[in-house]
Parts: C-alpha cells; sequence; structure tokens
C-alpha cells in the first residue's frame, strides 16, 4: 500500500470517479485554474478539461443549486464549497431543493449530487472561518452525512458518496488534508452507514468523527500509558446515516461512553448519538454517557483561546476518568 | 424592442392554433376555477396560489418549447404543469393530495412534478428555482443535447440573490435557458414600484450582457411569439434570455390572500380585466371570422366536463397510505 | 462531606475545630457545619492525623465531597490530595482512598443509624448496568454499597458485592486504596430496611430534655428492693412510652402502604439492640400490660438472646414503636431512623448531670435528651410532641405511670 495524504487520496477519488462516470463532474470556486484552494483537485482541469472541471464565481448559492439542477436531470455533480463556513449562503439549496426534491416529487427525482468542501477549525481563522457543522445537515431527512478521518477512509467513502443517488454532504477536516495514511492501490470503496473500530478496547467506548479521531486516539494511548484504562476508539465516518448498531456493540462490551466532536454542545451530532445509547443501550450503562465538544462560543482568534475551545485529549481523558468512576464526581 | 399592448396581427391560416392557444388558456382557467372552489370546500389545504389572469405568459411562452425541454416554475405553477401534458386528474389529486396526484400526494399545490412530460417542480421557495434551472440548461450544454431549459418566476424574484447569481452564471457559461418573468405587478402585496429601484424588469438582463424582451403578457400571441425568439437564442445560439412578460393577478396571492384591499383597489383590478387574455383572444378570433360561438361554446363546454371529471376523479382517489410515509426520503 | 440532615445537599462549613496536624480519634468533632436544618457537628470517622484541610472556614460544601482527609502521618495522599484539589468542574471530588477520608467507610459499625445515612434521598443510586447485574445475580442492590458519585451503585460495586469474601468486621483499616467487603445478612438486611425507611418515609424530628433526678430516684429506691432484676433507666423509659402510647394511639401506628393506618389499641415495643454485627429489633409485647419488673426481665433476656444471634423472627418483628438508646455510649442525642411499618420511634441519650438554673438558683441536675422520629404521613408535629410531652411528665414523674 501507498501512503498518500488525505488530500491525494480525495483527488484519486475524484479522479478515478471522474474517469468512470462520464455523468460526474466537478464545479466550484477554484477548482480548475487554479487548481484547487487546497490543491483537493491538483491535476483535474488539465485531465479532463472546463466542461468537467468548472471554475466558478463566488456564487454559493448559485453553484449549488445549478449542481442541484444537473443532478435532477441526471448528472452526478461534485460541488466543492471552499469551506463549509460559505455553504451557509447555499444551504437553500442543499436543505430546500437537494434534500427535499426525492420526497415531494413523489419518487420521480433522485438527486445524486455530492457537496464537499472542509470543515471545521483550522488555526487561528476565528469566528466565521472555524465551524463543524455535520449536526446542521444530519438533521435533514434527505441528505447523507460523511465525515471521514483517515485518507483511506476520504477516498472509499468520496467514491461511494459519488455514486450515491442521494444528495451527500461531505464534510472534509480541513486540518486533515496533511494527514498521511496507507491507501490501497487496488479500487475499493467503504460503503456510507459504517462505522469502523479504529482502536479496540474494553473500558470506555470513544465515539468520534473527523478531526476528533485524533483526539481519541491520543487519548485513548495517554489512557492505555497513564491510566490502566483501555479505550476503544470507534470513528462513526457517517454521520447520516448513523452506525447505531456499531455504536450500540462497541457499548454494550465497554459499558461507558464519551462521544468527542468538533461541533458545539447544543443538539450536536453526541446528543443523537447519546439519545440512541440511552434508548437501546441503557441496561449496560454503567456511567452517564459524557460530550467532549468545542466550547459554546464562537472560535476566538488568539491562540490560547482557540486552544482551550477546540477539544482535546486532556478533555478527553477527564470525561473517560469519570465514566470509569476513577474520579469521583 | 417590441412595443407592448400592440395587438399582434392575425394570420387565417393559423387558425387552428389560434384556438389551440384559447382552448389551453380556457383549460387553464377552469381548473383554476376548480381548484379555487375545491379549497373553499376544505378538499385543498395549505397556500393554493391560482394562476387566474395570467394563463397567457405560460400558455403562450410554452407553446413555443418542444416536449424534450426542461421547464421550472415556481409555487404559481398549475397551469404549468398542465400545458406540458400532466392531466388535469394528476393535477387536481395532487391538490388534493391523493396518492393519484402527480406528486403523489407529497407535493402538493406547490410542488407539482411531472418528469415524463419533463416538467421539474413546482418550487416554494421565491428565486431558488432558477439555480435549478440554469442546472439542467448547463446538464443539456454538458450533454450536448439541444434542448433548452425555461424557468417561470413573478417579478418579485428578481431581488434576490439567486436570480443574479444566476443569470451572471447563465450569461457567463451561455447556457441554453429562458427566463420568464411573470410580471403581475406584486409580490404578494408588495407592488413592484415599492421592492424595486429598477420599474423595467427586463433591463435587469443588462447586468449580464443578456438578451431582454418584453412582451404583454396578457396578449398570448405576443408572448409566444417572443418565447419563439428567445427560445431559438437559446437552443441555436447557446444565449440565454430574460423575458419580461407583464400580466396581471386576479386572484389573492394564495386563497388564504385577500384579492384586494390594502395593497390594490377593486378599481384597478377591474379595469385590468378589460385586457383579460381570453377575452382578447377570444373576441379577435370572432371579429375576424375564425371562431364561431357555438364552437366555442362546445370548446368551453368540453373543459369544464374534463374539469368536473378531475375533481371526481381526485374526490374519488385514495389518499397515501402510512406506509408511504417513510418512502421517497432516500433513493435505496 | 457528610449529610447531617435527611436532606442536605450541601453544607457551610462554619468552624475548624480541628487544625492540620492534630491527632484526631473516631468520633472527635472536626468541625461545625451548618446544614439546611441546622448547625451540626462533623465528627471524624476513623482515627489517625488531620493531614489536609480542604474545604476553609465559611466554604459551601456539596455532600459527598471531600473536605479533609485523615491519614497515617506517613500515609501517601498525594493522589487524593490532587483528586480533591481540582476544580470543581466535576461537581464533587471524592477519591478512591474513602477509607482514610471524612466519609464514612464501608462497614463502620453502627448500632443503629445516627445521622450518617449513606444515601439522603433514599433511592437506591445505581447504574442501568448495575441494576442489570444485581439482577441476574439475585442480589439485592440496597445491601450494596456505591462508590460512583452521590454514591452511585456501579458495575464494579455489584461485581465486588458477589465475588468478595466475607471480611472480618471491624479489621484495621488498610493504608490506602478501598476494601471492598461482603456484608453480612444482618448488615444487608439492616441497610435494606434502613434505606426503604429514610427514602420514602418522610421523617421528622423532635427533641426534648428530660429531668431524670425522679427517675433516678425511683430507679435508685426500686433497685434497693433487693428481690428480682435491677432496673435499667431503659426499662423505665420502655414502660413510660409504653404507658404515653396507651394514651397517644395516633403515635402507635402502621403505615400500611394500601391508603390505611393501623392504630394499635395493644403496644409492642421494638427495643433497639447493638450486636457485633449490627443492631436487631427484639419486641416486648404489650409491654403496656407489663410491669416494669417484668420489662425489665424480658428485655435483658431478649437482648441476651439477641446477642447469642438466637431470636426467632417473630420475637423481632410486629413492633409497634421502636426505642433506641445509645445513652451507654455517651451520645447526647441522636436521630433514628423508623423501623417501617412502624411510625415512630424514640432515639434516647445519655444521662448527664447539667447545670439547671430554677427560680434564680444553679443546681446540678440529671438530664437526657430525647429525640422522636416521626413519619410525617401518620404523625403531624404537633401530634408528636403532645406524645412526646406525656413521656417527659410521666419520666420526670414517675408515678404517673400508675395513675
Amino acid at each position: 500500500m501507498a501512503t498518500v495524504t488525505y488530500r491525494d487520496a480525495l483527488n484519486q477519488a475524484l479522479h478515478e470517479e471522474m474517469e468512470r462516470d462520464p455523468d460526474v463532474f466537478l464545479m466550484g470556486e477554484e477548482v480548475g485554474v487554479y487548481q484547487g484552494a487546497y490543491k483537493v483537485s491538483r491535476g483535474l482541469l488539465e485531465e479532463f478539461g472546463a466542461r468537467r472541471v468548472v471554475d466558478t464565481p463566488i456564487a454559493e448559492n448559485g453553484f449549488a443549486g445549478i449542481g442541484v439542477g444537473a443532478a435532477m436531470v441526471g448528472l452526478r455533480p461534485v460541488i466543492e464549497f471552499m469551506t463549509w463556513n460559505f455553504a451557509l449562503l447555499a444551504i437553500d439549496q442543499v436543505v430546500n431543493s437537494a434534500a427535499k426534491m426525492l420526497y415531494m416529487s413523489g419518487g420521480q427525482i433522485p438527486v445524486p449530487i455530492v457537496f464537499r468542501g472542509p470543515g471545521g477549525a483550522a488555526l487561528q481563522l476565528a469566528a466565521q472561518h472555524s465551524q463543524a457543522f455535520e449536526s446542521w445537515y444530519a438533521h435533514i431527512p434527505g441528505l447523507k452525512v460523511v465525515t471521514p478521518a483517515t485518507p483511506y477512509d476520504a477516498k472509499g467513502l468520496l467514491k461511494s458518496a459519488i455514486r450515491d443517488d442521494n444528495p451527500v454532504v461531505f464534510l472534509e477536516g480541513e486540518m486533515l488534508y496533511n494527514a498521511k495514511g496507507e491507501v490501497p492501490e487496488d479500487e475499493y470503496t467503504i460503503p456510507l452507514g459504517e462505522a469502523d473500530v479504529k482502536r479496540e478496547g474494553d473500558d470506555v467506548t470513544l465515539v468520534c468523527h473527523s478531526k476528533t479521531v485524533a483526539v481519541a486516539q491520543k487519548a485513548a494511548e495517554q489512557l492505555t500509558d497513564e491510566h490502566d484504562v483501555s479505550a476503544e476508539v470507534l470513528d462513526l465516518r457517517t454521520i447520516r446515516p448513523l452506525d447505531v448498531a456499531a455504536v450500540l456493540r462497541s457499548v454494550e462490551k465497554t459499558n461507558r461512553c464519551v462521544i468527542v466532536e468538533e461541533g458545539w454542545p447544543f443538539a450536536g451530532v453526541g446528543a443523537q448519538v447519546v439519545d440512541e445509547i440511552q434508548r437501546h443501550a441503557f441496561d449496560h450503562l454503567d456511567a452517564p454517557v459524557l460530550r467532549v465538544t468545542s466550547a459554546d462560543v464562537p472560535m476566538p482568534y488568539n491562540k490560547q483561546l482557540e486552544r482551550l475551545a477546540k477539544p482535546r485529549p486532556e478533555n478527553v481523558i477527564e470525561a473517560v476518568r469519570r465514566v470509569t468512576y476513577l474520579d469521583g464526581d | 424592442m417590441a412595443q407592448p399592448y400592440q395587438a399582434t396581427p392575425l394570420d387565417a391560416d393559423r387558425a387552428d392554433f389560434y384556438r389551440g392557444l384559447l382552448r389551453q388558456m380556457l383549460h387553464a382557467r377552469r381548473f383554476e376555477e376548480k381548484a379555487g372552489e375545491a379549497y373553499a370546500q376544505g378538499k385543498i389545504g395549505g397556500f393554493c396560489h391560482l394562476y387566474i389572469g395570467q394563463e397567457a405568459v405560460a400558455v403562450g411562452a410554452l407553446a413555443a418549447v418542444r416536449e424534450e425541454d426542461y421547464v421550472f416554475a415556481s409555487y404559481r405553477e398549475h397551469a404549468h404543469v398542465l400545458l406540458r401534458g400532466t392531466s388535469p386528474r394528476a393535477v387536481m389529486a395532487e391538490l388534493f393530495g391523493k396518492s393519484t396526484g402527480c406528486s403523489s400526494g407529497k407535493g402538493g399545490s406547490m410542488h407539482l412534478f411531472d418528469v415524463e412530460h419533463n416538467f421539474l417542480g413546482g418550487h416554494g421557495i421565491v428565486g431558488a428555482h432558477l439555480p435549478l434551472a440554469a442546472g439542467a440548461a448547463f446538464a443539456a450544454k454538458y450533454r450536448g443535447t439541444d434542448q433548452i431549459a425555461v424557468c417561470f418566476f413573478g417579478e418579485a424574484a428578481v431581488n434576490i440573490g439567486a436570480f443574479h447569481e444566476t443569470l451572471n452564471m447563465a450569461a457567463l457559461w451561455e447556457l441554453p435557458i429562458v427566463f420568464v418573468v411573470e410580471n403581475n405587478r406584486y409580490g404578494m402585496g408588495t407592488a413592484l414600484e415599492r421592492a424595486a429601484a429598477v420599474w423595467d424588469v427586463y433591463r435587469r438582463a443588462c447586468s449580464y450582457d443578456m438578451a431582454e424582451e418584453i412582451a404583454d403578457g396578457m396578449d398570448v400571441l405576443a408572448v409566444h411569439e417572443t418565447m419563439m425568439r428567445a427560445a431559438a437564442r437559446a437552443r441555436d445560439e447557446q444565449a440565454p434570455t430574460l423575458i419580461e412578460a407583464r400580466t396581471y393577478r386576479y386572484m389573492g396571492h394564495s386563497m388564504a390572500d385577500p384579492i384586494h384591499g390594502h395593497y390594490r383597489t377593486k378599481e384597478e383590478l377591474e379595469k385590468q380585466k378589460d385586457r383579460d387574455p381570453i377575452e382578447q383572444l377570444k373576441g379577435r378570433l370572432l371579429g375576424e371570422g375564425l371562431l364561431d360561438e357555438d364552437e366555442y361554446k362546445v370548446m368551453n363546454g368540453e373543459i369544464r366536463e374534463e374539469m368536473e371529471d378531475a375533481v371526481s376523479f381526485a374526490d374519488e382517489s385514495p389518499d397515501p397510505g402510512p406506509e408511504d410515509l417513510y418512502t421517497d426520503v432516500y433513493v435505496e | 462531606m457528610e449529610a447531617l440532615s435527611p436532606t442536605m445537599e450541601e453544607g457551610k462549613l462554619l468552624s475548624w475545630h480541628k487544625r492540620e496536624g492534630d491527632r484526631v480519634t473516631d468520633g472527635d468533632v472536626l468541625a461545625e457545619v451548618e446544614t439546611d436544618k441546622a448547625v451540626m457537628e462533623l465528627q471524624a470517622r476513623g482515627a489517625g492525623v488531620l493531614r489536609k484541610i480542604f474545604a476553609g472556614e465559611g466554604s459551601t460544601v456539596e455532600v459527598g465531597s471531600i473536605v479533609a482527609v485523615i491519614a497515617e502521618p506517613d500515609e501517601d495522599i498525594d493522589a487524593l490530595v490532587a483528586g480533591a484539589a481540582k476544580p470543581q468542574k466535576a461537581k464533587q471530588p471524592a477519591a478512591k482512598q474513602e477509607p482514610a477520608a471524612a466519609a464514612p467507610p464501608p462497614t463502620t459499625p453502627a448500632p443503629t443509624a445516627p445521622a450518617a445515612a449513606p444515601q439522603p434521598t433514599g433511592r437506591v443510586k445505581a447504574s442501568p448496568l448495575a441494576r442489570r447485574l444485581a439482577s441476574e445475580q439475585g442480589l439485592d442492590l440496597g445491601t450494596v454499597q456505591g462508590s460512583g458519585p452521590g454514591g452511585r451503585i456501579v458495575k464494579r460495586d455489584v461485581e465486588g458485592a458477589a465475588t468478595s469474601t466475607p471480611p472480618a468486621v471491624a479489621a484495621p483499616l488498610p493504608a490506602g486504596g478501598y476494601e471492598d467487603i461482603e456484608l453480612s445478612q444482618m448488615r444487608k438486611t439492616i441497610a435494606r430496611r434502613l434505606v426503604e425507611s429514610i427514602g420514602p418515609i418522610p421523617h421528622f424530628f423532635l427533641t426534648t430534655e428530660v429531668d431524670m433526678d425522679q427517675a433516678a430516684e425511683a430507679r435508685q429506691s426500686l433497685n434497693a428492693l433487693d428481690a428480682g432484676p435491677r432496673i435499667s433507666y431503659n426499662d423505665i423509659i420502655l414502660k413510660v412510652v409504653a404507658a404515653a402510647l396507651r394514651q397517644h394511639r395516633e403515635c402507635n401506628a402502621w403505615w400500611l402502604g394500601d391508603g390505611k393506618i393501623r392504630l394499635f389499641n395493644e403496644v409492642h415495643i421494638s427495643m433497639a439492640v447493638a450486636v457485633e454485627e449490627g443492631l436487631i429489633t427484639p419486641v416486648i409485647r404489650n409491654a403496656h400490660l407489663k410491669s416494669l419488673r417484668e420489662i425489665a426481665v424480658e428485655s435483658r433476656e431478649l437482648a441476651e438472646r439477641a446477642r447469642e444471634r438466637k431470636l426467632t423472627p417473630e420475637e423481632y418483628t410486629g413492633g409497634t414503636f421502636s426505642v433506641s438508646n445509645l445513652g451507654m455510649f455517651d451520645i447526647d442525642q441522636f436521630t433514628g431512623v423508623i423501623n417501617p411499618p412502624e411510625t415512630g420511634l424514640i432515639a434516647v441519650g445519655s444521662i448527664t448531670e447539667q447545670p439547671v438554673v430554677e427560680d434564680g438558683e444553679l443546681f446540678v441536675q440529671q438530664r437526657m435528651r430525647l429525640t422522636m422520629s416521626c413519619d410525617h404521613r401518620v404523625i403531624d408535629g404537633a401530634m408528636g410532641a403532645r406524645f412526646l410531652q406525656t413521656v417527659k411528665q410521666m419520666l420526670e414523674n414517675p408515678l404517673a405511670i400508675v395513675y
């Protein structure tokens, strides 16, 4: 297996799927001539031409809607948002058009489209550029929401997302683009809706996705080394549909759960996971499920404050010590 | 630029075509009258926006496009879907929320869809379907077909961002699309002059170096002629057009809204009815001997019967079952 | 911080009676704490050196959190200090080394349940998993000591209860860490009964102080008769309570729980007896009919058989009212936990010589405090007070018994 970056894994997925299906095209700001704001689309314009790699004006609502319209008549657009912060301008098209079309047409009009781009906080980009929106989109029936954490997952999941006949919100981690990992040379896809155990453990389940997988893994290492706690790291990978069965399998084994997410606490992804756990695994719980989230504030610019606002391994360890009753309460 | 409000000369060789347009306008109006009646009886719920008064626009424009072209409209779209060939039964049943409706009872008045007839909605968010139509045009161009997209919307939609974003990209990418503004003078209860700095809507096109047209929206022949030019421009030259058709809405914004009152007077409404598109065309055809009263009566009678049948069909059709609640959320 | 009242959730530390470095023994008053009800004394629950005080004077501390550490001078308490010193984000820091902390250790022998009831809210708090495991193992959760926050019973507690071997009672506390000790059947029953009691039963307490000079005199003269058994103060109290209950039938009642209260004409007094493993309450039946002498004989006999664990179930059930006496332990005053379905209990403190001022004259008197626990569903404040007043009057004038 080759070691590639998350960015290149996504690039490979786009390349392979565009090669495989002539109806797949990429549209967005700076995707062509500029080679992508984050270079995910590097080389695609040269390979596939301006017909299939379409640079747009800065008009998120407009080009997102054009993507939906094209999907309504059978193309398979991949719409790149430079970041998901800007996609708020297009949320009407994602929510009111893409997510609703199949239902309100009585099943006549599927919308096979992928909206993708980086989400979450990077470094010192401040309040308007540091937001994790997965819970917003996951709230909407009709959308699928995918949040890969590794290059392997990014490639396999993006290929599945492009082949999916439903609108898929594909949130990449802005801080993950340079992350390296092994990616097979051979063709593969990863089904949407399947969580992945990134590390096995017995004492507590750490449910995470996207960037918080690394946070949870780091916490898990420290928990083993310094606290004698064996943590299982469960990467949701897809937020909607949520792999509830995988969460329950793990929690039934460990009896304790901490959810680590980059979003804000109120009505976040973790809240949904907690609900599923209390609903279906109540008698397996030995402690309340705790959540580690971003601080409930707009992201500050100051580096120290920003560090405090993000979920950190220390927060995870603290929560784990509480659910395993290593600390009193 | 064609001058508005000048009657298009008639050509006796095209009498059948004119009678066809008249029939389509009557068809649309009788349907809407039935819909209004059913709404009053509680058979139709929610928002229901009637098209009465504006028939010349959809009839004239859609007579100029082909079956394979894509048509998008706003939520005032009963006439448009009928004109694409969807049966009054399927449309009325949809308004009634029945499983036999053209959207299986899940869309309702604002979300009529008929893929078979390339009618792609039926959209409830003002302006939001403009980019969708541009997307269909993009797809046609992407695939190298000679289809065009036609997008109907009210004059109030030209103040929303999606209008500008879409017109810019349609012009920039030379998309085969025609934007038809149905200027009925009121965005709900706000007169155009109170909402827009530019009162001549067609002039908005110049911002995007786009072809512009203005048509008398109460004259079906004028609309048709204008649309013929625009469709050809889209199909043959891959150039979009912005058409402003000046028309008038006889009804309230929706069935839940007042017909007149604070925002317009009864007198204004009555005066506009003097220009009624159906009466205009009927009068001219009668005057020039291209139609006789008996023919008209037969036509009107047949349409009335068709609408009665549509209502009976909708009445008798079953509601969707509970098992339908969770279908069509995702493609499995 | 112990729960010093049935409803206490937090306490305000008014003053420390000991300083860091002081040697303390079990029962020493460490501090005064203001609860939601009163100013109470916080007592040491173990012997050692008061190594560290966390809660300063004037601070408010949640029940269950650490206020101080008592440990041997050389014992390592770093982890405990680190745990407790953390910011209050985790609400109530506590620590694994419970025996060394000023929180009740799992098996301090307690003849009855004075102030330190471990379950202030009464409901058995257990994680859902612990509940399921206990149910699968047929384990009564009421008998398990919870080690989680607020005493929550968690998986490890149930597993510990199921696997550990019976401990030596009152074994020396291990230094650091903690010890899970399997409960004796009696301890389990006590715990379950008391938890059942303090939880669903709305207790309130009435205290009165009694002049025992007359009773002492009467006892002395009776015992001087030289025939028959020696009469104890407790016997006199039992007799008086029985007589008073005849006059206050409303306090001689059972809460039946099916919408009914049973008022008894007969008086059967449950008498709390401390035994090695805990306590048991043999019943003196028809106490109202029995002479002081009969009561003295019977109570002694029952207590003896209780200590030998020879009581039959009929002998410790069916009481209509309880008397619990810790006077012999120099307990001035305490509150007892009602023994359902009974609805009242009198807790008897020690008799001590107290300076008394009457009509401007100072003299010394034998005084004793009685605290009555009442089930408010049956006994109202004034009702209980009237009864207690009768008891007091009878003790202050023992002739009233035969009046």
